[in-house]
């Protein structure tokens, strides 16, 4: 059985050590806070914000309380805020042990693809960027294949790149993936999924 | 020095002209001028360029401005949540420059801060590294971006005293500092202008050396997405 969304997240969750400061993103990523456990993790918001807590309570919503989502968030008795200079200052800075991502598509020399496709999503990369050339490791949670069954791993990145060489870690509903010199390591897979089914559905050099 | 003015028009005559460049303070719609943009867009000054993070939505935050087609160019990070910029960009109204936004961030402070330009290895690799200068530093490459230099800032603050000194609230101090600090003539409003001597000087987050301008008034402060957990799931 390949991994769901949540369970993606349980496994990131395990990939950070107590004392970390982490900056989770959008999509999946969220998810890894429900999965921390004891372990003492700080989460940062790269809007401005240090100890981010979960969701508010109906009628408890603060508008001058987001996360990098633009949801409404809360804080904690650790909680710090900051401009965004400072913010980018301490991913920049390398301050922040781990980002984990969501990506559209990821290379075997670890370039990371997640913030454009010409001519339908132009959005832009908020601080993605900042974020992959920034912080102490990134960690890639994502599915396998996209929706036409494609495999996300590739040989080359066909789409606008967010970072080249930075992805560290690839998590999929099929497996770990570490990235290695010269290609992608499997390091684990999800219960009852075997090395063959990732290869075959793995477009990238596998070491 | 008489910095408080009666309100956002007022704070903001003279200042205006077609063509020019503007830093806007704001994360989404968190912390934006709101009582500033609603004055931008009644003057009918128009040609803007924008440095902001984000556009606002279709009728709040700069959105009013892209209605009665003022902006003619945005550098911003993300600019998802809004369709009438993304029918503009498409149709090819209006020019974006889009920047990291730790990039866009340190290009509002280096120039609040008299720097031309800074190097960085956020971007190297990608689109917006092309026809930058690159720069080797102990083994790593990096690229040099340039410092943002505005004409006006308009930002918002929670509370300022009568000199500018000022606090931001929560998350929504954001990028209003950076941009305060590039323009030639910063213009704030707040939520509650209060006497000289009621901050604690130890805790201003923004000195009023880099507020020329001060209004206070009535915020809608519109949240994007609403976002909750219930109690029984808690």
């Amino acid at each position: 059985m390949p991994w769901d969304r949540n369970q993606m997240a349980e496994r990131a969750a395990r990939e950070l050590e107590d004392g970390m400061y982490v900056n989770l993103g959008i999509g999946i990523p969220t998810l890894v806070a429900n999965y921390v456990g004891d372990k003492d993790i700080t989460l940062q918001s790269e809007n401005g914000m240090l100890g981010m807590g979960p969701f508010p309570f109906e009628g408890e919503e603060d508008p001058d309380l987001i996360n990098a989502g633009k949801q409404t968030i809360t804080e904690m008795d650790r909680t710090a805020y900051f401009d965004s200079a400072q913010s980018f200052g301490m991913i920049r800075g390398g301050k922040i042990a781990a980002a984990i991502l969501g990506a559209m598509e990821v290379a075997e020399n670890g370039d990371l693809a997640n913030w454009m496709i010409p001519g339908k999503l132009v959005k832009g990369m908020g601080g993605a960027m900042d974020l992959v050339a920034g912080v102490g490791r990134v960690i890639v949670v994502m599915d396998h294949t996209n929706k036409h069954g494609d495999s996300k791993l590739l040989k080359e990145c066909t789409l606008p790149l967010t970072g080249k060489g930075v992805v560290d870690l690839i998590i999929t509903n099929l497996g770990v993936l570490d990235v290695q010199t010269n290609g992608l390591h499997i390091v684990e897979t999800a219960p009852d999924v075997t090395e063959d089914e990732i290869r075959a559905a793995t477009e990238a050099t596998l070491v | 020095m008489k910095k408080i003015f009666a309100n956002a028009t007022e704070a903001l005559d003279g200042l205006l002209h077609d063509d020019m460049l503007i830093a806007a303070g704001g994360f989404g719609l968190c912390g934006i001028p709101e009582l500033l943009l609603q004055a931008i867009k009644d003057s009918g000054v128009k040609n803007l360029t924008f440095a902001s993070n984000n556009a606002g939505v279709d009728d709040f935050g700069i959105g009013i401005l892209l209605q009665t087609r003022q902006v003619s160019k945005m550098m911003s990070s993300y600019v998802g949540e809004n369709d009438e910029f993304m029918r503009q960009y498409l149709a090819g109204e209006l020019e974006i420059e889009f920047n990291p936004q730790g990039t866009l961030a340190e290009r509002m402070r280096a120039g609040g801060c008299g720097i031309p330009g800074f190097y960085t290895k956020t971007g190297v690799g990608t689109q917006v590294a092309e026809g930058k200068e690159h720069k080797d530093f102990n083994g790593e490459t990096y690229i040099m971006e340039e410092g943002i230099f505005a004409d006006l800032s308009i930002v918002k603050a929670w509370k300022a005293d009568e000199t500018g000194n000022c606090i931001f609230r929560k998350t929504a101090r954001n990028f209003n500092p950076p941009a305060a600090m590039c323009g030639k003539v910063c213009v704030m409003e707040v939520e509650e202008i209060v006497p000289v001597g009621t901050l604690d000087p130890d805790h201003i987050h923004l000195p009023g050396i880099y507020v020329n301008r001060l209004i206070q008034g009535e915020h809608e402060k519109r949240i994007e997405q609403r976002t909750v957990r219930s109690k029984e799931t808690a």
